[in-house]
C-alpha cells in the first residue's frame, strides 16, 4: 500500500456536514431580533425601562409602541439613565433596565455600571453593538463594550444572533437578580436585532458555572451560636447585602433574641429604624461614636452582610481588635477577603439568619443567654456623651448643613425615601435623618459617584408610583458639585412626571475635598471652589440653581434663614405636580465629624476637634473648645497626610 | 489580610486547573482577574478538551496561599468558569513542552547529540550552525537540560507553558452537567 502524500491525507479527512450546525426551531413566532427582544423584557415582567436612543439600537426602539407593556423613561444622559435604574432598583428590588446605544451610549453606561457593581445593585444593560461584519473594524460608534466592563460587571454577553435573544436577556434578568446581584451588560449587535427568530416563552437558562450558595450549613450555624452564647460584649455589624436580601426582620430579631447592639454600614441605614433602641447608627470613617467606639472594643462582631470596607474599618490590622467575627455573606468571595472570620457562613442572609435565630433559640432554651448589662453600660455612656452634635450657628450667619438636614427630616413624611449625592451632604444625611424604614436610603456608597443623585431620585420616584401609588414622597439631598454632573435630568424628571424634592446644600465648593484640604492639606484650597452660591463683584452665582430649576419648569426657590428653610421645605412638601428644588446657602466651612482619617485606627476617631474618646480613654478633654475650624487641634497627625492623598 | 502583590520572588509555585466553557472572550475574563492583582503568571496554556463545549486553562504561578485562595474565589465567580483545582504536586502529572535552538556547529555537535540522548529528548531540525531540539518533561528535568545547552549558546527557546491532570481514572470535568453550552 502506499501511503498518501500529505494532501490526499488531509483531503480524505471526512468533511464536516455542510449544513450548518445550527438546527433551526421551527416551533414558536417567527420575528426579528428586536421584536423578540421587546418581547423577552415584556415576558419578564420588566415595567419600566430607562435609556436613550441611538442608530445601533434603533431596531428595537422602533419596536417599542403605545402598546408596549412597559413604560419607557426618557433620560438626558446615559448615565442618568443607569443610575435611574439603580435608584429603581433598590427603591423597589426589582431589577432595573436600561437600554442605550453603541459606542458613547455604551461608555456613558460604564459609571453606573461600576456603581451598581460595587453596591450590589441588580442592573441589566442592554446596548446597541455594531453589525457582525464591522465588529472589529473601528466602525462607526463601535466600542468593545463587553471589553470595556469586564472588570466591573457580574457578568456580560455579547449578542450576534437573534435566536439567543430570549435565552440570554433571561439569562441576564436572573444573573443579576439572584446570589450576589449586580450589574448584566447584553451588548445586542444590529445583526441580531434585525435578523429573524422564533419566539419562544419561557427559556431553558444554560448557565452551567453559575449556582449561588444560599442555604447555610448546619454546623457553621452550631459554631456560630457557640459563639454568640460565650460573647459578653457583642456588636451586629450590618450592611448593604442584608439590605438586598430584605433581612430587616430578621436583624431586629436577632438583636432582641442576643441583645446586642446594631451598627450599620452607609448602605444599609433604615435596616432597622433609627428609634430602635439598640440601633446605634452608622459606624467608620463618618459614623457615630458609639457604633464605632462599641465596634472596636466588642468582643463578637457579626458581620452581615457586609464587605469591611476600608471606610468602614479604617487600618484594617487595629479594626475590632479583641473580636471573635462570624462573616454571613453570599459570595464566598467575600469572606476572608479582608479579614479572617472565626465562623464563615455562606448563604443568603435571609435564609442564614432564619436558621441562626432559631439555632440561638433553641441554645438559650438551655444555656440561658449572657448578661449584657455592663456593655449597654458602656454603650450607653457613649451616647450620652457623644450625641450626633453640630454648631447651629454658623460664623457668617449662613445656614447650618447639618441643621437643614434635621429640618428636612422633622418635616418629612415617615415613608420618604432619601436620596444623596456623595460628599459632606451625603453624610450628614446618613447621620442626621432619621431612617424608619429599609429600602428608604438610596445612595452611592462603594463607588462614590457624583452626579448619581437626582437621576437615582427620578428611578426612585418612578418606582414609588409604580409600587407605592406615588404615596412615597423622594426628597434627593444633594450637593450643589454632585448635582452639577448630572443637573441635565431635570428635564426628565419634569416631563417624565417625577416630581423629585431636591435640597441642595450650597456651600460653593467641592465641601467634602475641602475638608481634607483643611485637615491634611495646609488649607491649601487648590480648585475645590465652585462659586456658585458667592456673590462678589465679578461672579454671581453660576449657575443660579432658582433659574436653572425654573429652565426646567421645576419649582425653585432659594433659602438663606432658617425662617426661610422652614417655610420652603413645607412649601416643598405640598407640590406634587413637579420637581421642587430648594437651594439652601450653607456655611463653606462646616466639616463632618466625626471622623476617622484615612487609612487610620479607628480608635483614633475624633469626636469634634481635639476629642479622641478611643485614644485617651477619658472623655473630658477641657482643651476642646468645639470650633470647627480650629486646626490647632486637627485629628491627625501630619504623618498620615501621604495616606490621605492617595486616598481620595 | 490583603497581601499586594501577590506575587513575591520567594512565594511558592502552584498549578490551577480551571476548567471553562468554550465560549469567546473566557481568556480574557481570566486574564484580567489575575492582572488586576499583580498576579506574576509563571505560565498559562488553554486547548480544548474531551467534550467539546470545555475547555481547560493550565495556570503556574509563584504566589501566596492568601492571595491564591482569593483569586480562586473570584475565579469562582465567573459564570463560565466550571471547575478550579490547585493541583498537588505529588498527586498530578505535569508536562511541558520546549523547542531549543542550540548554537552546534561540527565542532560540538556530537556533544549536544549526547546531552539530547542523555535526556531522551528529540531533534527536530539540523543545520550546520544549530540544532533545534524538542523536549517535554516536568519542570526540573526541562530546567536541568536548558542548564546543560546554555554553556553552547540558546540561540532561540520557546515553551508551550505547563498541562497537568491528575493521577488515576477520574476526569475533572465528570462533575460538570450543561453539555448544551454553545455560542456565546
Ligand atoms: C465623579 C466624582 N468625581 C470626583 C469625586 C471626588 N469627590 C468626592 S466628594 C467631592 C466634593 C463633593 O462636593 P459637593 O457635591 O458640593 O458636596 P459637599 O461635599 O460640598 O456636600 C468630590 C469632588 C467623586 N466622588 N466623584
Amino acid at each position: 500500500m502506499v501511503s498518501p502524500t500529505p494532501l490526499q491525507a488531509f483531503s480524505g479527512v471526512q468533511k464536516a456536514p455542510t449544513k450548518t450546525s445550527k438546527q433551526t426551531l421551527v416551533d414558536g413566532e417567527k420575528m426579528t431580533g428586536a421584536q423578540a427582544l421587546i418581547r423577552t423584557l415584556e415576558d419578564l415582567g420588566v415595567q419600566d425601562v430607562f435609556g436613550i436612543p441611538g442608530g445601533a439600537i434603533l431596531p428595537v426602539y422602533h419596536q417599542i409602541h403605545d402598546d408596549t407593556k412597559f413604560r419607557f423613561v426618557l433620560m438626558r444622559h446615559e448615565q442618568g439613565a443607569g443610575h435611574a435604574a439603580e435608584g429603581y432598583a433598590v427603591a423597589t428590588g426589582r431589577v432595573g433596565v436600561c437600554i442605550v446605544t453603541s459606542g458613547p451610549g455604551a461608555t456613558n453606561m460604564v459609571t453606573p455600571i461600576a456603581d451598581a457593581n460595587m453596591d450590589s445593585v441588580p442592573l441589566v444593560v442592554i446596548s446597541g453593538q455594531v453589525g457582525v461584519d464591522s465588529i472589529g473594524t473601528d466602525a462607526f460608534q463601535e466600542a468593545d463594550t463587553v471589553g470595556i466592563t469586564y472588570p466591573v460587571v457580574k457578568h456580560s454577553y455579547l449578542v450576534t444572533d437573534a435566536q439567543d435573544i430570549p435565552r440570554v436577556l433571561a439569562e441576564a434578568h436572573y444573573i443579576a437578580r439572584s446570589g450576589r446581584p449586580g450589574p448584566v451588560v447584553v451588548d445586542v449587535s444590529k445583526t441580531a436585532q434585525v435578523g429573524e427568530m422564533y419566539y419562544s416563552w419561557p427559556q431553558k437558562m444554560i448557565l452551567p458555572g453559575y449556582n449561588p450558595t444560599t442555604k447555610p450549613h448546619g454546623h457553621v450555624l452550631r459554631e456560630a451560636v457557640k459563639l454568640v452564647e460565650q460573647s459578653y460584649r457583642p456588636v451586629l455589624y450590618v450592611g448593604g447585602g442584608a439590605m438586598r436580601s430584605n433581612a430587616s426582620a430578621q436583624v431586629k430579631e436577632l438583636a432582641d433574641l442576643t441583645d446586642a447592639p446594631i451598627v450599620t454600614t452607609l448602605p444599609a441605614r433604615g435596616i432597622v429604624p433609627d428609634s430602635d433602641p439598640k440601633m446605634l447608627g452608622m459606624l467608620g470613617m463618618h459614623g457615630t461614636l458609639a457604633a464605632t467606639a462599641a465596634t472596636q472594643k466588642c468582643d463578637l462582631l457579626v458581620a452581615i452582610g457586609a464587605r469591611f470596607d476600608d471606610r468602614v474599618t479604617g487600618k484594617m490590622e487595629a479594626f475590632a481588635p479583641a473580636a471573635r467575627v462570624i462573616h454571613i455573606d453570599i459570595d464566598p468571595a467575600e469572606i476572608g477577603k479582608r479579614r479572617q472570620p472565626d465562623v464563615p457562613i455562606v448563604g443568603d442572609v435571609t435564609e442564614v439568619l432564619n436558621a441562626l435565630n432559631a439555632e440561638i433559640k433553641r441554645g438559650q432554651a438551655i444555656h440561658g443567654k449572657p448578661n449584657l448589662e455592663p456593655w449597654w453600660k458602656l454603650i450607653n455612656a457613649w451616647r450620652q456623651k457623644y450625641p450626633m452634635e453640630y454648631d447651629e450657628k454658623t460664623p457668617d450667619g449662613t445656614l447650618s448643613p447639618q441643621w437643614v438636614v434635621e429640618e428636612l427630616s422633622r418635616q418629612a413624611a415617615l415613608s420618604t425615601i432619601w436620596v444623596s449625592g456623595v460628599g459632606q451632604h451625603q453624610m450628614w444625611a446618613s447621620q442626621l435623618v432619621d431612617f424608619e424604614n429599609p429600602h428608604s436610603w438610596i445612595s452611592s456608597g462603594g463607588l462614590g459617584t457624583m452626579g448619581f443623585g437626582l437621576p437615582a431620585a427620578i428611578g426612585a420616584r418612578v418606582g414609588s408610583s409604580r409600587d407605592f401609588g406615588g404615596k412615597k414622597p423622594v426628597w434627593l439631598i444633594d450637593g450643589d458639585g454632585s448635582f452639577q454632573m448630572t443637573s441635565e435630568e431635570l428635564a426628565a424628571a419634569f416631563i417624565d412626571n417625577a416630581p423629585v424634592k431636591i435640597a441642595i446644600l450650597n456651600n460653593s465648593v467641592y465641601g467634602m475635598v475641602r475638608q481634607w484640604q483643611t485637615l491634611f492639606y495646609d488649607k491649601h484650597y487648590s480648585q475645590t471652589s465652585i462659586r456658585d452660591g458667592e456673590n462678589t463683584e465679578d461672579i454671581i452665582n453660576v449657575p443660579d440653581f432658582v433659574k436653572l430649576a425654573e429652565a426646567y419648569s421645576c419649582v425653585g426657590i432659594r433659602a438663606t434663614t432658617q425662617d426661610e428653610a422652614k417655610a420652603a421645605i413645607k412649601r416643598a412638601n405640598e407640590i406634587n405636580d413637579r420637581p421642587v428644588l430648594i437651594d439652601f446657602r450653607v456655611y463653606k466651612d462646616a466639616m463632618v465629624w466625626p471622623m476617622v482619617a484615612a487609612g487610620q485606627s479607628n480608635d483614633t476617631v475624633t469626636y469634634k476637634p481635639g476629642v479622641q474618646p478611643l485614644l485617651h480613654h477619658d472623655t473630658t478633654d477641657s482643651s476642646a473648645n468645639g470650633s470647627q475650624d480650629d486646626t490647632a487641634s486637627t485629628p491627625v497627625a501630619s504623618d498620615t497626610a501621604a495616606t490621605g492623598k492617595s486616598e481620595e | 489580610m490583603a497581601i499586594y502583590p501577590a506575587s513575591t520572588p520567594h512565594s511558592e509555585r502552584h498549578t490551577l486547573s480551571v476548567l471553562v466553557e468554550n465560549r469567546p472572550g473566557v481568556l480574557a475574563r481570566i486574564a484580567g482577574l489575575f492582572a488586576r492583582r499583580a498576579f506574576n503568571i509563571n505560565s498559562l496554556s488553554v486547548s480544548p478538551t474531551e467534550r467539546p463545549d470545555i475547555s481547560r486553562v493550565t495556570v503556574t504561578a509563584d504566589v501566596e496561599q492568601v492571595p491564591l485562595e482569593q483569586i480562586i474565589k473570584q475565579l469562582n465567580k465567573l459564570l463560565h468558569v466550571l471547575k478550579i483545582v490547585d493541583l498537588d504536586n505529588t498527586d498530578a502529572v505535569e508536562r511541558e513542552l520546549v523547542l531549543i535552538k542550540v548554537a552546534a556547529d561540527e565542532t560540538n555537535r556530537s556533544d549536544v547529540l549526547e546531552i539530547v540522548r542523555l535526556f531522551r529528548v528529540r531533534v527536530v531540525d539540523v543545520h550546520p550552525e544549530s540544532l533545534t531540539i524538542e523536549a517535554t518533561g516536568a519542570e526540573g528535568k526541562i530546567d536541568a537540560l536548558l542548564g546543560l545547552l546554555k554553556n553552547y549558546g540558546v540561540i532561540e527557546l520557546v515553551r508551550s507553558g505547563a498541562v497537568a491532570v491528575t493521577r488515576g481514572p477520574h476526569a475533572l470535568s465528570e462533575k460538570v452537567v450543561g453539555s448544551e453550552i454553545r455560542g456565546r
